[in-house]
């Protein structure tokens, strides 16, 4: 079913992935760091495409790339004191926060392995799930679906309501 | 062959990097960028035992994922706004007024 191509894009992927996201945490200037968040959530979305999840590779480049990213960049712009650009970020305890990472990483990744075997995956056809997913949007998912709605309904009210300038300013 | 295990492990490695990220950024941005590192990851591990085990769960619950990483995103990006304009910058560790 899968051939070597297959695993080439896998790695080639993972690894923009992988290295987009070292980037996001190791760059010096924050703003190298919101573009190179752009990268890395390109890659999830193409990891998406490769496990036939056609409708969310697609969500995940209009909602994350479109929009979250220019929203980050927005507030990456807009949160910089006077007219010069003070893009420097600076870090604070590196390397506890490296071992508590690396710790993180290590028990998932050992609680992976101590798992394995996973099951046999089954192979199965790429097909277009979009309209799957809408009738389980609007069949067996519906309540969380509106309620989600509502949710983000009421966040953006809240968004709007806190980024208002106090009464006093005016 | 690319089983679930290679996709697990993406995503342990990339959740690692979020927790990363949200330790050592004191830009308050950074860290937003973490959190959506470790989103991210719980979507790649969704989609990917969706896709390996069967069934379209795993997949409708990323979607619900990114629709609250939005929502998350906006609000949060408020709140930096709020912070900022109080207290003229976004540094996690400088803002430790609870009464300005």
């Amino acid at each position: 079913m899968q051939s070597s191509s297959f695993t080439l894009v896998f790695y080639a992927f993972a690894a923009l992935t992988l290295a987009a996201a070292g980037v996001v945490v190791f760059a010096r200037n924050i703003l190298y760091s919101a573009f190179s968040l752009l990268a890395a959530l390109f890659g999830v979305a193409a990891l998406y495409a490769m496990l036939g999840a056609d409708f969310l590779a697609a969500a995940q480049l209009v909602i994350y790339v479109g929009g979250i990213l220019v929203l980050i960049l927005f507030g990456v712009l807009l949160t910089q004191r006077g007219t010069h650009l003070h893009l420097r970020v600076t870090t604070r305890q590196a390397l506890p926060a490296i071992a508590a990472a690396a710790l993180v990483a290590a028990v998932l990744l050992v609680a992976m392995v101590q798992r394995a075997p996973w099951p046999a995956p089954t192979p199965r056809p790429y097909t277009p799930t979009t309209a799957a997913l809408g009738e389980a949007l609007l069949g067996k998912y519906l309540l969380p679906f509106e309620v989600v709605s509502i949710a983000l309904l009421a966040a953006l009210v809240g968004a709007v309501y806190l980024t208002r300038a106090p009464e006093h300013d005016r | 062959m690319i089983g679930l295990a290679h996709f697990l492990t993406v995503s342990a490695l990339l959740f690692a990097m979020g927790v990363l990220a949200i330790l050592l950024k004191r830009n308050a941005i950074g860290v937003l960028m973490g959190i959506e590192l470790i989103l991210n990851a719980a979507g790649i591990n969704f989609v990917a035992f969706s896709h390996f085990l069967g069934g379209l769960e795993g997949q409708v619950i990323t979607l619900f994922i990114i629709i609250l990483a939005a929502a998350e995103a906006a609000v949060a990006l408020a709140i930096v706004f709020s912070i900022y304009h109080n207290f003229q910058t976004i540094n996690v560790d400088q803002v430790d007024r609870l009464k300005g």
